[in-house]
């Protein structure tokens, strides 16, 4: 089973939410604004270009899409040769992933979860750092080699590093969020956006972390908080239907009195619609918006899966027909500021560059011995120092 | 000097902490209007207001999740987790978040916070209200633990974990907030005298909480928080049996101060170690492998633990789980007369 309301009503969309609490058509509809086939659905004179996006954050938008998904097809093609050891693709989802990364500002905190890689990529983190992360040689600077691939994370870009635990960055991004509120004044202020998938809203941090924005109002006001939940449906093998018996995940906001809004997220521009007005909301002093973007994993959970053994590969079909970087691209055609064959060229260029900065960081050495011992502490305590002389002295 | 309780001296450190740095914040379960349910955090809403003396939801994880999101910010939270036995819905986030947030994001995002928990029996709380998880926290990486045993640590190690640059979990050891034995009262005992101004205690030093007198078998006996006031009343009684006690307080439990340990095993050859906790495991392992690891040139006896039973913890037989003074004695001895 999945859910049959995208299959069937991909051409209508629910009204713009509202960004009230009680805005229960927000978390039951989903909000669009392209069709699958890129035709704006309710083109509205009122809004730029009918549907309320700039051609220029569009196209910046793509040039991303089309990055990421060149990125996650050469390491792929990596991690089945053996030459990294894990990796979590975006592929489909890359709409849902970089869209939020549009519309936040670079002051606004991220607590990405395993598919937000990309977010980092659209602030600016360099695909060196990206690919010496996924390697764990000496430029991994978001680790310093010390997670496993996909685990990135920079200050300089406020993208906070990922653990592989699951929901834990949830309650995370609320004490973020209060310690900004506290630093900042509404309604100019600088929001904290914590993202997870569908399987991790059945942890209990979860819970209580969508407990917590509720309640917690600093200075009175709400909390700058965006929680955002990539629905791909599937958690490895589980796919959401296990996870919860609600009618969708945004209409648990209803229970913890936040906004929940309800997006398709392979729609680039309806994600990217939702997710301005929710950081114009809560930085204002607004509830806190609990978001959840419907896409799919029309991959693997990772490298280490095998999806045709639990689920329907006809529907991963259906969803790969709603490509998000086909309808962003047949849209920005259609506009005239895509020419024919150009979202090709972008992708080859993309792939060019990974292979060469690939080339250059694939040789590079791993972290030198002594960081094994750094950063457990501020300063090196003796029991740490005794153990490090002890490894320097096993070294040939 | 001001004369003060353990709850006294928390309380006045909190108050100096949030004082001097806008950044400090107090948050956990009862902690603002109420003062807490041990009185430690009294006044502290009043004095900084609703928005820094934070009356969170249940929810240990969220307490504790929360903290670390406002450290990797720049604030620095104090959360207090009600009982320790209450803390391992937070565990998660302690061990695997807290302890680990500065080595696994390279240096980018160190987690600066304090958490504070009342631990230890000896107030007939049965095993939710009791017990001594210190051996859990001391594994972490990352984490540094410590234990005051009076007034005079537990605010100077506490006013350290607020300036630290570090995770620093404090277990309070609730038995003797009030007195360092039922019926009396901190205010005759020398450690109960705490200056008014800030102080520090510093991390991995362990104190002499009693001192070889010269007469008499000389053993060493390592402790931490209340039953260093149960090995002390062990040490007047082997005294007049010819044993002499050097009583060691570690303070630090992670790091602990494995110099100081050393120091008086080789200079006693017979060690004894004592904790509430239970014993397989227990953090008492750790410093018997250690002595016998440093020190074992220097040895006359074996490495002695005094320690809980391997049992959950026990309300209606609460004394005979808990090790007394006669029981510590009893090591002592041993030890002593060890040939």
């Amino acid at each position: 089973m999945t859910f049959p309301t995208l299959i069937a009503d991909a051409s209508a969309s629910a009204p713009f939410p509202r960004f009230t609490a009680d805005d229960t058509a927000a978390m039951l509809g989903t909000f669009r604004v392209l069709a699958p086939d890129g035709a704006p659905i309710a083109p509205d004179a009122t809004l730029e270009n009918g549907t309320g996006v700039a051609d220029e954050d569009a196209l910046s938008m793509l040039r991303s899409m089309i990055r990421q998904r060149a990125i996650d097809e050469r390491m792929l093609g990596l991690q089945r040769q053996g030459r990294i050891g894990f990796y979590g693709a975006a592929t489909g989802q890359e709409a849902a992933t970089i869209a939020p990364a549009q519309a936040l500002e670079l002051r606004d905190w991220i607590h990405p979860a395993l598919r937000e890689g990309g977010m980092a990529l659209h602030r600016g983190y360099p695909l060196w750092t990206y690919l010496s992360q996924c390697l764990g040689n000496k430029d991994d600077t978001s680790t310093k080699g010390r997670q496993m691939p996909c685990h990135y994370g920079s200050r300089q870009h406020n993208f906070v590093t990922l653990s592989s635990v699951m929901a834990t960055q949830m309650p995370q991004a609320v004490g973020t969020a209060y310690a900004m509120a506290l630093a900042h004044d509404a309604p100019d202020r600088p929001l904290c956006f914590g993202a997870i998938g569908d399987g991790a809203t059945s942890e209990g941090d979860f819970h209580v972390a969508m407990t917590s924005a509720g309640v917690m109002r600093p200075k009175g006001l709400g909390l700058p908080l965006i929680l955002y939940c990539q629905n791909n449906q599937w958690a490895i093998s589980t796919p959401v239907e296990k996870q919860t018996a609600a009618p969708t995940l945004a209409v648990k906001a209803l229970g913890y009195g936040l906004v929940g809004v309800r997006v398709d997220g392979n729609d680039a521009l309806a994600v990217l619609r939702v997710v301005r007005a929710a950081a114009a909301s809560v930085r204002a002093g607004g509830v806190p918006v609990f978001i959840e973007a419907v896409t799919y994993r029309v991959g693997a959970h990772s490298t280490s899966d095998d999806p045709s053994r639990y689920r329907d590969e006809a529907v991963t079909l259906q969803w790969q027909q709603r490509d998000p970087i086909v309808r962003l691209s047949t849209y920005l055609q259609q506009r005239g500021v895509l020419e024919d064959g150009e979202a090709q060229r972008m992708a080859v260029q993309y792939d060019e560059e990974v292979r060469g900065v690939l080339a250059q960081v694939e040789g590079l050495p791993p972290p030198p011995l002594a960081s094994l011992f750094e950063d457990v502490y501020a300063e090196l305590p003796p029991h740490l120092a005794r153990q490090l002389a002890e490894v320097r002295a096993l070294q040939p | 000097m001001p004369k003060m309780n353990i709850i006294q001296a928390v309380n006045d450190a909190l108050m100096l902490a949030m004082r001097a740095d806008p950044r400090v914040v107090v948050l956990g379960e009862d902690v603002g209007k109420f003062g807490g349910v041990f009185r430690a955090t009294l006044g502290l809403q009043e004095a900084f207001g609703a928005d820094r003396v934070i009356d969170t939801p249940l929810a240990e994880s969220g307490i504790i999740g929360t903290a670390i999101g406002m450290a990797i910010y720049g604030t620095r939270p104090v959360a207090e987790i009600q009982f320790s036995d209450f803390i391992y819905p937070a565990f998660d986030q302690i061990v695997n978040e807290l302890a680990k947030y500065r080595y696994r994001s390279g240096g980018e995002y160190p987690c600066p916070m304090v958490i504070r928990t009342p631990v230890g029996g000896g107030i007939r709380g049965g095993h939710y209200h009791s017990q001594s998880p210190e051996a859990l926290f001391c594994h972490q990486a990352g984490l540094i633990v410590v234990q005051p045993s009076n007034p005079y640590d537990a605010k100077g190690l506490l006013l350290s974990a607020i300036a630290s640059e570090d995770p620093v979990l404090v277990l309070e050891p609730k038995r003797i907030y009030r007195g360092p034995d039922h019926g009396t009262n901190w205010s005759a005992h020398p450690k109960g005298e705490v200056p008014a101004g800030e102080y520090r205690v510093p991390f991995g030093k362990a104190a002499i909480a009693r001192e070889l007198s010269g007469q008499g078998t000389p053993v060493t006996l390592i402790t931490y928080g209340a039953m260093v006031h149960t090995c002390g009343k062990a040490a007047g009684l082997a005294s007049a049996q010819g044993i002499d006690t050097e009583l060691i307080d570690l303070r630090s439990l992670l790091p602990y101060d494995l110099e100081a340990i050393c120091e008086s095993a080789k200079k006693t050859g017979r060690v004894v170690v004592a904790h509430e906790a239970p014993r397989t495991c227990g953090y008492g392992a750790e410093i018997v492998a250690a002595v016998t690891e440093a020190c074992f040139d220097w040895l006359e006896a074996p490495v002695l633990r005094v320690t809980g039973w391997d049992t959950p913890f026990p309300y209606a037989l609460e004394s005979a789980y808990l090790p007394d003074p006669a029981r510590v004695f009893q090591a002592l001895d041993r030890v002593a007369r060890y040939k």
